[in-house]
């Protein structure tokens, strides 16, 4: 197509086109060998080598977690693991990505547990009490997430500090494929987190009144009001609107023009 | 790979030899002289990517016919059906619901989450895994007038003003007015927000806002959103049924011309599944992936327009479609991360943007499209960008001024993810700035919808960013995510009053596919593809050259 042609001089997208001169290395996907010009992800060095993601790739920028790897540097007997998306393939690398891993997420009821949020976890996942503290997770965690502390916070019930550990988790499930004690963590943490968030982080009293106010419909006059006018007049009122200052504090500021707040 | 080249270190000398005077004043509130009205008109015609003719020509076929577009957009909207429709059973019948939701990203979650509480039993066709998403890629933050000093008709004359008036008046009224109850609901689903010690919201600017109204968590807020959504929607999967890696590839009419389901697509065993649905919602997300102009893009995998070309198909008129948002800070070094987005949030902490001499040349937190348009204005007329070693060209993102503006380990705290993705290629971003040039990022246009989401075919609904007219020509940060939310629920609750009053229609067809097939015959088009596409193709020259046969 000529317009290929044409876009290609421009750049590249996601294509990955070599400058002229790259070094090329052998890396092994699923044991095969394949050249690909080097500082490439391994995302990138895959589809390089001809293969076409259906499972495996989603957010393409260290996010969604459909990407996690295993790979080992051949002589080397360590495992090692990591992100597709986000991991450079350096040479000899065998690599095995891991799409999907069968994770054990019982349901509940956020609105309605039979005990405290701690008594709620012990129900829900009897098995993170039964962590024998191999640190393997933490070791196979592409995001240095401290995954076996995370869940040794769990067991003493410091919630909140687990919530908060396990914040960066991307849901890759590489550590739950690694756990002797056959642990869901990553399912375990999102219980957690959203335990935390609804009952033990503090709500927001101004959000509740503002909730309130919306409900009552007195913006929606304000806002017919906003629609029915000219264009005109609503670009004034734009251009001269009153810019809250930076460093002011939430809560604290308050415009000169209070009539429509 | 190690950090920066030495070039590029010679050249960072030069920033942090005006980075004492630039703090100094932004510490005293001195800004860059934001522009007038006037001048961001004329640079957004001199400068900004929408506004070039060439790559842009008219369309030849369907409801829009004559709008002038990308040829990306208009090549895939004149494409012919994947589906050979002679050999689609469309007798039989694989699924049944009362709402099929296309899409499982924070829109279509959203409203299966809302259908259902309102008693619907919802099926979720979705391309890729349950949230694999642009929604999950969201970091800065989602806007809602949730604070004493703002109000929802604040937010309204921010939205509409930034997308230049060419909104929906009645659209942006929803958005801004349901904001704060997404925030409510969102609070009540356990996510976690940012918050002071007596839970109020922390709050920021973003680009083209008048008060502080963007909530976030981390810089993971999107990610968090589409976790507490999904984790919900798990919860009730009695009644929402989610089918992975089965995108849909043409909605279903039935004899009245009434949305009637979808025919998926099962990316692994390849087979094709009916659904019928007494309703359904398109929610499939953005178009970044179609690479418009060469642009890299901070789109996920699967954002490949799917959506609006079954809607046209179908006979829904687009709107704005043939405008794109150009992220104004994508990386572009090093090479593993061109494209990636660097959120608003650097810039909304103070960060400011820098040409190859290390001086200002616009305010940092302009609208996106003008923020692009100088960025490009400097690096293409004035000269002043830096060029990277693999031929990228673009500006410094002088993200070391964050902790001298909010204390040391500020960078650490509020940006870990961007910090951890720059720290894998032993760039400091606390100490180094950033290179970066504008990215495509997000799909203005789309599907034309009401206030309710619904479409001009009955029982069809679509929201997100597969929609448009919340935004007009151009959208602010944080307003995406909240735009996700209302119309999903609103998708959602509409849905289940129409279901409620509907039964299942007749028979099911394919005819408008057909229709459309022979008008792109009759308009004498060569060579036309076939769409949707699904899934962007990677694969280099060397590769296709051998997939013969
Ligand atoms: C990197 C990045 C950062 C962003 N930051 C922000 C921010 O800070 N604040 C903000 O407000 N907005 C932000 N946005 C924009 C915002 O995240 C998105 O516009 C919004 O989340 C889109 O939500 P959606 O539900 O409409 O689409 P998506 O979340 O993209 O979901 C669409 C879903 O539909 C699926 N799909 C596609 N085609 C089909 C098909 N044929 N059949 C079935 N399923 C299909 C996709 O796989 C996907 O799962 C950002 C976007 C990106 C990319
Ligand atoms: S905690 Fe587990 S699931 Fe989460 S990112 Fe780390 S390895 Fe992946
Ligand atoms: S891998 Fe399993 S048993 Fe080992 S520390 Fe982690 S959670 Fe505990
Ligand atoms: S593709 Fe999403 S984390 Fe790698």
């Amino acid at each position: 197509m000529a317009d290929d042609k044409k876009h290609k001089t421009l750049t590249t997208g996601d294509r990955t086109i070599p400058p002229e001169g790259a070094k090329m290395i052998a890396i092994y996907i699923m044991g095969r060998e394949y050249m690909v010009p080097e500082t490439l992800t391994i995302m990138k060095a895959v589809e390089y080598a001809g293969y076409s993601y259906v499972r495996g790739c989603g957010c393409r920028g260290g996010i969604c977690g459909a990407c996690g790897t295993f790979y080992r540097y051949i002589g080397d007997y360590r495992l090692r693991s990591g992100l597709a998306c986000q991991t450079v393939a350096e040479p000899n690398m065998v690599i095995m990505q891991l799409p999907f891993f069968p994770a054990n997420r019982p349901g509940y009821d956020l609105d309605d547990f039979t005990g405290s949020p701690h008594e709620e976890l012990r129900r829900l996942y009897p098995e993170v009490f039964k962590c024998v503290g191999c640190g393997t997770c933490t070791r196979t965690c592409p995001m240095d997430i401290d995954v076996m502390d995370y869940i040794a916070l769990m067991k003493r019930g410091d919630l909140k500090g687990a919530a908060l550990k396990s914040f960066d988790c991307v849901m890759c499930g590489l550590c739950a494929s690694r756990c002797p004690a056959q642990i869901t963590q990553f399912m375990a943490a999102q219980f957690v987190r959203r335990a935390y968030g609804k009952y033990i982080l503090p709500k927001a009293g101004h959000l509740e009144k503002r909730v309130e106010e919306v409900k009552s419909g007195k913006y929606e006059k304000l806002l017919d009001g906003l629609m029915a006018m000219k264009q005109e007049d609503v670009k004034k009122l734009y251009v001269e609107r009153e810019r809250e200052p930076d460093l002011a504090e939430p809560g604290k500021w308050m415009p000169k023009e209070t009539n429509n707040l | 790979m190690s950090g920066y080249t030495p070039a590029l270190k010679e050249l960072i000398k030069r920033v942090e030899a005006t980075r004492a005077a630039r703090v100094e004043k932004a510490r005293k509130g001195e800004h860059f002289p934001a522009l007038t009205m006037e001048e961001r008109q004329e640079w957004l015609r001199k400068y900004h990517p929408d506004y070039k003719k060439d790559g842009r020509r008219k369309l030849k076929v369907g409801p829009n016919k004559g709008l002038e577009l990308p040829e990306e957009v208009a090549r895939l909207l004149e494409s012919k059906s994947r589906l050979d429709t002679k050999s689609i059973d469309l007798s039989r019948t694989d699924y049944t619901a009362d709402l099929l939701v296309i899409g499982a990203g924070g829109a279509g979650t959203a409203a299966a989450l809302a259908a259902q509480e309102a008693g619907l039993k919802v099926i979720v066709s979705t391309k890729l895994r349950h949230g694999d998403s642009n929604t999950v890629m969201a970091e800065g933050g989602i806007q809602g007038a949730t604070q004493e000093g703002d109000s929802p008709y604040f937010h309204y004359l921010d939205v509409i003003g930034g997308g230049h008036f060419s909104n929906q008046p009645g659209l942006v009224a929803a958005l801004t007015n349901d904001a704060p109850l997404i925030i409510h609901w969102l609070e009540g689903l356990g996510m976690m927000f940012d918050k002071l010690p007596d839970g109020r919201m922390k709050v920021r600017h973003g680009g083209g806002t008048c008060r502080k109204r963007m909530h976030s968590s981390g810089d993971m807020t999107g990610a968090e959103i589409m976790r507490v959504l999904r984790d919900e929607a798990r919860n009730r999967d009695n009644d929402i049924k989610v089918l992975e890696f089965s995108p849909a590839v043409e909605i279903l009419l039935d004899e009245k011309g009434h949305a009637a389901g979808a025919v998926l697509y099962n990316l692994e065993t390849k087979e094709y599944y009916n659904v019928r649905a007494k309703s359904v919602l398109i929610a499939t997300g953005g178009f970044g992936r179609l690479h418009i102009q060469g642009f890299p893009t901070t789109n996920h995998y699967g954002a490949t327009a799917d959506g609006i070309v079954m809607a046209y198909r179908a006979g829904v008129k687009l709107q704005d479609i043939d405008s794109t948002q150009y992220h104004p800070t994508g990386a572009i070094y090093p090479e593993q991360n061109v494209g990636l987005l660097i959120t608003e949030k650097v810039r909304g902490l103070g960060a400011q943007i820098l040409n190859t001499d290390g001086e200002q040349f616009c305010f940092p937190l302009e609208p996106r499209d003008v923020e692009s348009a100088c960025v490009i204005r400097e690096c293409l007329e004035a000269g002043k960008g830096v060029v990277t070693p693999t031929g990228r060209l673009g500006v410094w993102l002088d993200s070391p001024m964050i902790d001298l503006l909010h204390g040391e380990g500020t960078v650490r705290k509020e940006l870990p993810a961007k910090y951890i993705q720059f720290k894998r290629y032993e760039i400091d971003i606390s100490r180094e700035p950033m290179l970066i040039y504008p990215t495509l990022h997000y799909q203005n246009g789309g599907i034309l919808i009401d206030e309710w989401a619904e479409t001009s075919i009955e029982g069809l609904f679509s929201a997100g960013e597969v929609a448009g007219g919340v935004h007009g020509r151009n959208r602010l940060m944080g307003n995406s995510l909240l735009d996700v939310l209302v119309f999903g629920r609103r998708a959602g609750l509409k849905a289940s009053e129409y279901a409620k009053n509907h039964k299942m229609g007749g028979k099911a067809t394919l005819s408008h596919v057909d229709d459309f097939n022979k008008e792109i015959d009759n308009a004498g088009i060569k060579d036309p593809g076939v769409s949707p596409i699904l899934l962007p193709d990677y694969a280099p020259d060397h590769v296709r050259e051998r997939q013969v046969g």
